[in-house]
C-alpha cells in the first residue's frame, strides 16, 4: 500500500514567522523537563565556589529512598486496580449507551460525560466530602474510587466511537442463527470492541498514574501516590532527588509516547 | 420486533454497574456539595446544619469578588496567549513534511503526558535565581544580579501558559491536520495575502478546533491551585486556592462548598457558551 502521505498534495509553505513561533514554542516546552535532566547529573562540590562534577549520586540517593519505592508501587496497583475497573464498567456502559433505547439512559449520557468538563479541584473535593460523610477511610481504596469516576468517562468516549462502526447486520445475523443476546454479546461484539477497551485502559492507567489533583483530596495517612510524594518533596525543602526522580518520569513519558503513538494517533484522528 | 427491543432488558442489565457507580460516586457527591453550601461553619470547624444563604451572600464580600474577578482574568489572558502562540504553532506543525508530522506530534505529546507536577516543578527550576535563565542573563551582561523569576505573577502567568500549551495545540492541530490547503491555493492564485487567508479562510474554518481549544485552556485553568501554589508562593490567591483552603486550612466545608458551586457554575456557563457558539456557526 502506498503510505497517505505520498499521495497527499503538497501543502503551502508558511510565512518563516510562522515556524519561528512553532520552534520558539517547542523551546518553551521541552526547555524546563531538559534543564531538569541536565542538572540531575550534576554533583556541585562543596569548596563554595560554582564547580560541579557529573555524577549519579542523586538516582543513587532516590533508589535508597524507600518512601519513594513505595509510592511508586501504589502508584501503579492504583493505577492498574482503576483501568481494570473503568474498563469493564466502561465496555459494559458503552455497548447499552449505543444500542440501548430505555427511560433515564439520556440523563445518564450526560452525568457519564460530566467528570471530562467538571474541574478536577471540584471532583476531588465532592468525593471528600462524600466519603467523610459516609464515614469510610480513605486510603489507596477511596483514591481508586474517586479516580474510577473520572477515567470512565475516557474510556467511554473511546468505546462508543469503536460501537458506531461496527455493523449492526454482525448482531442480526448472529442471532438469525440462533444465538443468544449474551452470545452474541462475547461471541460477536467483544472480539470487535476488544482493541478499543484495551486503548481505554491504558489512557485510564496514564490518567489515573498522573493524577495529582483527585488523589490529593482522597489521599488518606501513609498512602500517597507518586506525584503525592513529589509534591510533598517539593513544598518540604529542596531534595536534589527530585531531579533524578523527575527525570526518570519524563524519559518514561516519551518512552509511552512513543511506543503508544499509533494508539493516541488514533484517538486524535490524526492520520 | 427488531433484536434491539428484545434486548433492551439485557443492556439495562449491562449499564446498571455503571448507572450505580455515576449515581453514587459523582451525582450524590455533588449534591451533598450543593445542600452543604446552605449550611455554615460552626466554631469549632464544625457543620451547623441549618439552611441559610450566608455563604452565598459572602461571595459578593469585595475581597472574594477580587480574586474571582483575577482568576477569570488571569483564565481569559492564558488562553489569549495559548492561542497567539498555539495556532501558529498548530499551523507551522500542520503544514510541515509529512515525514516530520508524526514527529512534531509526539513532540507535543510529551509535554503533554509528563507529569503534572514534574512540569510545573520543572519550570521552577528554570525560573529559580540558580537557574539556568538567570545563568544566561549573567553571562550576556543583561543582569548583574542573580534574580529569582519565582513568586510573582509573572511565575505563574509563564507556568499557566507553558502548561496549558498543549491542550490549546492539539485540537487545533487536529483540525488543521484535516484541513483542505488546496482553497489556500487558489486564494493564493486569486492573489490574498498571508494575512487576508488567515482571516477568510483559516479562521472560519477552524473555528471549531479553536473552540474546543480554548475551553480546554481557559476551564481547568479557572479551577487551577498548584500553578499559584508552587509558582507562586502563595501570594497569587485564585478562586482554586480559596477553595482548597476552605477544606484543608480554614475547615470552612460550608463555605468551600458555595465556593464550588460557584466554579461549576462558571464552567457549565463556559460549556453553554462553547455549544451555543458552534450551534450558531452551523446555522
Amino acid at each position: 500500500m502506498i503510505p497517505a502521505h505520498r499521495l497527499e498534495q503538497p501543502r503551502p509553505i508558511p510565512p518563516i514567522l510562522i515556524r519561528v513561533v512553532m520552534w520558539a514554542a517547542f523551546s518553551l516546552l521541552f526547555l524546563p523537563l531538559l534543564t531538569v535532566f541536565v542538572l540531575s547529573f550534576v554533583e556541585p562540590l562543596r569548596d563554595g565556589t560554582a564547580n560541579f562534577q557529573w555524577s549519579l549520586i542523586w538516582y543513587q540517593k532516590l533508589v535508597q529512598n524507600e518512601k519513594i519505592g513505595q509510592s511508586l508501587l501504589r502508584s501503579l496497583l492504583i493505577a492498574a486496580s482503576v483501568a481494570f475497573c473503568s474498563g469493564a464498567l466502561g465496555a459494559c456502559g458503552a455497548i447499552a449507551f449505543d444500542r440501548g433505547k430505555f427511560l433515564g439512559l439520556g440523563f445518564l449520557k450526560v452525568l457519564a460525560i460530566f467528570p471530562v468538563i467538571l474541574p478536577e479541584l471540584v471532583l476531588g473535593i465532592s468525593s471528600l466530602l462524600w466519603f467523610v460523610v459516609l464515614r469510610l477511610s480513605l486510603g489507596m481504596h477511596s483514591i481508586v474510587m474517586a479516580h474510577i469516576t473520572f477515567t470512565v468517562s475516557y474510556v467511554l468516549v473511546i468505546v462508543l466511537a469503536r460501537l458506531q462502526d461496527i455493523d449492526k447486520s454482525l448482531e442480526e445475523a448472529a442471532a438469525d442463527l440462533g444465538a443468544g443476546y449474551w452470545q452474541t454479546l462475547y461471541l460477536v461484539i467483544w472480539p470487535n470492541i476488544r482493541t478499543s477497551v484495551y486503548a481505554g485502559m491504558i489512557v485510564a492507567f496514564v490518567l489515573s498514574f498522573d493524577d495529582f489533583m483527585i488523589s490529593f483530596f482522597t489521599t488518606g495517612v501513609d498512602s500517597d501516590t507518586l506525584p503525592l510524594m513529589l509534591y510533598s518533596m517539593i513544598r518540604f525543602g529542596l531534595n536534589k532527588e527530585i531531579y533524578a526522580l523527575s527525570s526518570i518520569l519524563v524519559t518514561m513519558t516519551v518512552v509511552v509516547a512513543i511506543s503508544t503513538r499509533k494508539v493516541f494517533a488514533r484517538l486524535t484522528g490524526h492520520v | 420486533m427488531s433484536i434491539e427491543k428484545r434486548h433492551q432488558w439485557s443492556l439495562v442489565l449491562l449499564v446498571s454497574p455503571l448507572a450505580t457507580w455515576l449515581v453514587v460516586f459523582l451525582c450524590l457527591p455533588i449534591l451533598l456539595v450543593f445542600i452543604y453550601s446552605f449550611f455554615q461553619r460552626g466554631p469549632y470547624g464544625n457543620i451547623i446544619f441549618e439552611f441559610s444563604l450566608l455563604n452565598y451572600a459572602r461571595l459578593f464580600d469585595p475581597l472574594y469578588l477580587t480574586i474571582f474577578l483575577r482568576s477569570m482574568t488571569l483564565s481569559l489572558f492564558t488562553t489569549a496567549c495559548c492561542f497567539c502562540i498555539g495556532f501558529p504553532m498548530a499551523f507551522a506543525m500542520a503544514t510541515a513534511k509529512p515525514a516530520w508530522r508524526p514527529w512534531l506530534f509526539i513532540a507535543l505529546m510529551i509535554p503533554f503526558l509528563t507529569n503534572f507536577i514534574v512540569r510545573v516543578y520543572a519550570i521552577r527550576v528554570l525560573l529559580s535565581a540558580e537557574g539556568p535563565l538567570n545563568a544566561l542573563l549573567l553571562s550576556i551582561g543583561v543582569l548583574a544580579t542573580p534574580l529569582s523569576w519565582n513568586d510573582s505573577l509573572v511565575s505563574v502567568i509563564i507556568g499557566m501558559i507553558t502548561n496549558y500549551l498543549p491542550f490549546m495545540v492539539l485540537p487545533l492541530y487536529v483540525t488543521l491536520e484535516k484541513f483542505d490547503y488546496s482553497l489556500l491555493e487558489a486564494a493564493a492564485d486569486l492573489g490574498a495575502s498571508w494575512l487576508q487567508m488567515f482571516r477568510k479562510i483559516i479562521l472560519p474554518l477552524s473555528l471549531p478546533g479553536i473552540l474546543s481549544g480554548c475551553f480546554l485552556v481557559a476551564l481547568p485553568v479557572l479551577g487551577e491551585f498548584i500553578i499559584p501554589d508552587l509558582l507562586g508562593g502563595a501570594k497569587t490567591m485564585l478562586i482554586g486556592n480559596l477553595i482548597s483552603d476552605q477544606f484543608l486550612k480554614a475547615r470552612d466545608w460550608p463555605f468551600g462548598s458555595a465556593l464550588s458551586m460557584l466554579l461549576i457554575i462558571l464552567v457549565l456557563l463556559g460549556v453553554f457558551a462553547q455549544a451555543l457558539l458552534k450551534r450558531r456557526r452551523v446555522q
